[in-house]
């Protein structure tokens, strides 16, 4: 049986008495690259939220390569594997790109919380940052504030230090929001290939990435999950067609 | 991070700080000048004991001086057994002694106090040097209650002639735990915890989405950071022989913040130059006039509204302009923006002064400023005072308006140039 890299049995998630998300079960294959797609308000943010640890799930379980990890810490399930990047670029904004990415690697890295080693010192997590530096396209910025990068360097940036600690499961949330056509194009290449052999599960608004990119599809509709299936199966599902991807062809036939 | 092998401005800032502390009692000589360089390199420790939290961890604490205080009780409970002959510790080590207690309360309280960052954090803190300052006055039998309690930092024989008993011993005891201190401190940021508090500071949340445990990194920096405040707090043991409910209480908590504040939050060495100004104010000042916590907190003020980044940041604001050459063509503005400053400072001065003096009981209300005598109970003072005082801020004004168009000028002439 092959094992599933998260795994949501029936999360529920409500604010108060609004409930945003109603009893979702998602199975992630371990090595996949899944899209989540929706329109907007149909929770697709707050269901990276519920599995990341960033809120509190209202009812049900979030499972990371089998163990449980329902409303863990954000910290605790980060190590466990786990890494996330945010819709708001999240990034911090006083330093350096370097320093930026070196702030991912070095709880991975095995630095923890140590005041006794010199962070200049330390070689692997120098390597490992300039390697994802090199990745990312960042390599010649190494010294620039993040705060003055350009857009699409930051969001170059937010997937860097999500990606820095070598995480095995990565949660990207809208990587391509903001961009222009060649940047969204570099994006997908990018995202291509740092999820070789990861497993991949992101949020997005541009179909085409979704389409290109992602093994497996699932829509989201209102806090339920309406379907699941391959990139085909999806665009030939007609309760898809109506409740959303119509929708979006009927708004850009418009547009 | 640069890779040169050998760090050379580092190495030379590093060499001067320390002929600077060696140098010190010969330049400024006489028993006042060494008081104060006493308190200045005491303060210095604190000062930057406290930057770890304010400007490395993003943590304003309203109750710093717990831990120096408490470092400085236990020291002087040591010190007294010592003196009844109960062990001996040597001296120069009783620093390390303050050090340790001033860490097992940040362990004790900053567990309770980080829990959560912010302006939540600054309220804990506050209510735990509210807390201890009420218990060191409800235990008087350790804490001697507000009269305190007095040591004398002279015990055992003097070792190589040095006994501690003269001022100028105690600078150089004062002087070598503040350089080490400095050096510790400064290490500390360079290390993953320093950097992640940084990290904290700026962007808990993404903190915790790269494995760190936000609370952790605020209780570890805390911790570190009260065992420099309690190092600098046996320091002020030993140097004046007496720790007083006042050494835990909120006015020095108060003093800390503003010294490091004025010298300048964000940089390592900002609540350096804060913690010199700062002494200057308190100790010179205090004895030329009552009203010299005025002048302070008019000057913290300032500093606050004009330059949030302190004296640090407005001595750094000027090197890419001096390193382009350009710096003469600031000189004249800025010396006449000082003049105008001066001449304003003159008025204020003169009408803060003459206030003090109506306030006082039965003094004279006769006062000589710069040679001319005056009656603060007759007008015309008050007019030229403040004649004084609006002319100058008027200059000011201008004056610092010619500043601000010529720095921006060289500013943007010098980004275009970077382009």
């Amino acid at each position: 049986m092959m094992q599933n890299a998260i795994e949501l049995q029936e999360v529920h998630k409500s604010f108060g008495t609004t409930k945003i998300i109603h009893g979702v079960s998602l199975a992630i294959h371990d090595g996949e690259r899944h899209a989540i797609i929706g329109p907007n308000g149909a929770g697709k943010s707050t269901l990276f939220n519920l599995i990341s640890g960033r809120y509190e799930v209202s009812a049900g379980r979030v499972l990371l390569h089998g163990a449980d990890i329902t409303n863990l810490r954000p910290f605790e399930i980060n190590r466990q594997g786990l890494s996330r990047s945010f819709q708001v670029t999240n990034i911090f904004h006083n330093m350096s790109v370097f320093e930026n990415i070196r702030c991912g690697v070095l709880w991975s890295a095995g630095s923890r919380y140590s005041f006794w080693h010199r962070v200049g010192g330390l070689k692997d997590v120098r390597l490992r940052a300039e390697e994802v530096m090199e990745r990312i396209g960042l390599a010649r910025r190494r010294n620039v504030p993040a705060g003055t990068l350009t857009y699409a360097e930051q969001r170059a940036l937010e997937i860097g230090v999500t990606i820095a600690g070598g995480a095995s499961v990565i949660l990207l949330d809208e990587p391509t929001s903001g961009m222009s056509r060649t940047e969204t194009a570099q994006v997908v290449e990018l995202v291509r290939s740092i999820t070789q052999g990861k497993t991949l599960v992101m949020v997005e608004h541009d179909m085409g990435v979704v389409f290109g990119l992602a093994d497996r599809i699932s829509v989201l509709v209102y806090g339920e999950v309406l379907a699941t299936g391959t990139p085909e199966e999806i665009r030939g599902n007609p309760a898809v067609q109506e409740a959303y991807l119509g929708a979006l062809h009927k708004e850009t036939a418009s547009a | 991070m640069k890779y040169a092998p050998l760090n050379l401005g580092r190495w030379i800032l590093w060499s001067a700080t320390a002929l600077l502390f060696l140098a010190a009692p010969q330049v400024f000589k006489g028993g006042f000048a060494l008081t104060m360089l006493t308190q200045m390199g005491t303060l210095i420790l604190f000062a930057l004991s406290y930057n770890m939290l304010l400007g490395q961890g993003g943590m304003l604490s309203f109750g710093h001086a717990v831990y120096s205080g408490l470092g400085a009780y236990v020291t002087v409970h040591v010190l007294n057994l010592m003196g009844k002959g109960a062990f001996y510790v040597p001296v120069p080590l009783l620093p390390l002694v303050g050090g340790l207690a001033g860490l097992f309360f940040g362990v004790l309280f900053g567990y309770v106090t980080t829990k959560r960052a912010g302006t939540t954090f600054a309220l804990i803190s506050l209510g735990v040097g509210e807390m201890v300052f009420a218990c060191v006055l409800m235990f008087p039998g350790f804490f001697g209650g507000e009269a305190g309690i007095s040591t004398n930092r002279v015990v055992g024989k003097p070792f190589l002639g040095v006994s501690f008993g003269p001022a100028i011993q105690v600078y150089y005891l004062v002087a070598v735990w503040c350089f080490l201190g400095m050096a510790a401190m400064f290490a500390l940021t360079q290390t993953p915890l320093g950097r992640m508090a940084n990290a904290v500071r700026d962007n808990p949340e993404r903190a915790e989405f790269v494995g760190y445990n936000t609370q952790h990194v605020r209780f570890l920096q805390l911790v570190l950071s009260s065992f420099f405040a309690g190092v600098s707090g046996a320091l002020s043991c030993l140097n004046f022989e007496i720790v007083s409910a006042e050494n835990v209480s909120a006015i020095r908590s108060g003093g800390v913040l503003l010294a490091t504040f004025i010298g300048g939050v964000p940089f390592f060495f900002g609540p350096i130059l804060g913690a010199i100004v700062f002494v200057f104010f308190i100790v010179a000042l205090s004895g030329f006039t009552k009203a010299w916590l005025l002048y302070l907190g008019l000057f913290f003020v300032l500093m606050v509204v004009y330059a949030p980044g302190g004296m640090a940041s407005l001595i750094l604001m000027q090197f890419p302009v001096m390193r382009a050459g350009r710096w003469r063509e600031l000189l004249v503005p800025y010396a006449l923006a000082a003049l105008a400053a001066l001449v304003a400072l003159a008025g204020l001065i003169g009408l803060v002064e003459m206030v003090y003096r109506l306030s006082e009981q039965g003094a004279s209300t006769v006062l000589t400023l710069l040679g001319i005598s005056f009656d603060a109970r007759s007008a015309p003072p008050w007019l030229a005072f403040a004649a004084v005082l609006g002319a100058g801020l008027a200059a000011l004004r201008s004056a610092a308006r010619r500043v601000g168009e010529r720095w921006g000028a060289i500013q943007l002439e010098l980004q275009a140039k970077a382009q």
